[in-house]
C-alpha cells in the first residue's frame, strides 16, 4: 500500500489510475506524474519500489496543488464571488446553476433533491 | 467562449475617457452608464457606477476583487420573488 499526499492509499491499480483516486489529480495529470518520475504508467501501484513511490510524492508536493489545499483554493474562489455580490456569486448564494443552465427542469445537482409544491385539487366535473 | 486576448478586454470608450478625467481630476462622482458590457478596469476601482439594468439604475462601488468583471454581473436584470401560491393562481 502506497501512502501519497495524506490520507490517499492506491492499490492493486494501474498507476495512472490509482493516482487519480487523489482530488485534483485526473487522468492526465497522473500520466504527467509518472513520465515525469519515469515510471512506466501500466505499473501496478503495488509493484512500484519505495524509490519510485518516493519520487511521486515529491513531484505532487512540489508541483500540484491537490485535497486540502486545491478544496481551500476553490472555496476562497466563491467566497470571492460572494463577497462582490456579482451574477455568478448571486447564483451561488442561491444554490443555482452558475453558468446559465436552464432551471425550467433538470439541475438537479445544484438544485438537490425535488421539493414537490403540493398539488392543486383536481377540479371536478 | 471567451474574448480573444488578443483583442484585450472591451471598454466602452466614452465610459473610459469619463473615468480618466475624473481620475485626473481627483474628482469622484457616480457615473451613470448603460454599458453592462464593459469590463472593469483597475482604474475603475474606487468609483461608484450607476449601471441601468433595463428598469432603473443600480449604484456599484468597485473594490480591487471586482476587476476584470463585467459592470453587468453586479446590476441584476431579473427580479425573482418566488412563485404565486397555488390558491391564488386558481382564483385569478
Amino acid at each position: 500500500m502506497a501512502r501519497i499526499a495524506g490520507v490517499d492509499i492506491p492499490d492493486n491499480k494501474r498507476g495512472e489510475i490509482g493516482l487519480t483516486y487523489i482530488f485534483g489529480i485526473g487522468r492526465r495529470t497522473a500520466q504527467k506524474i509518472l513520465a515525469e518520475a519515469g515510471i512506466n504508467w501500466d505499473k501496478k501501484v503495488s509493484e512500484w519500489t519505495e524509490e519510485e513511490a518516493n519520487a511521486v510524492r515529491l513531484i505532487i508536493t512540489e508541483n500540484i496543488k491537490v485535497e486540502g489545499v486545491l478544496k481551500s483554493e476553490i472555496q476562497l474562489s466563491i467566497k470571492r464571488l460572494l463577497d462582490i455580490g456579482c451574477y455568478r456569486g448571486l447564483r451561488h448564494r442561491k444554490g443555482l446553476p452558475v453558468r446559465g443552465q436552464r432551471t425550467k427542469n433538470n439541475s438537479r445537482t445544484r438544485k438537490g433533491k425535488r421539493k414537490t409544491v403540493a398539488n392543486k385539487k383536481k377540479a371536478t366535473k | 467562449m471567451a474574448r480573444s486576448l488578443k483583442k484585450g478586454p472591451y471598454i466602452d470608450f466614452r465610459l473610459e475617457n469619463k473615468v480618466e478625467t475624473m481620475n485626473e481630476a481627483g474628482k469622484k462622482s457616480v457615473i451613470k452608464t448603460w454599458s453592462r458590457r464593459s469590463m472593469i478596469s483597475p482604474d475603475f476601482v474606487g468609483h461608484t457606477f450607476a449601471v441601468h439594468n433595463g428598469n432603473k439604475f443600480i449604484p456599484v462601488y468597485v473594490t480591487e476583487n471586482m476587476v476584470g468583471h463585467k459592470l453587468g454581473e453586479f446590476a441584476p436584470t431579473r427580479n425573482f420573488r418566488g412563485h404565486i401560491a397555488k390558491k391564488d393562481k386558481g382564483k385569478r
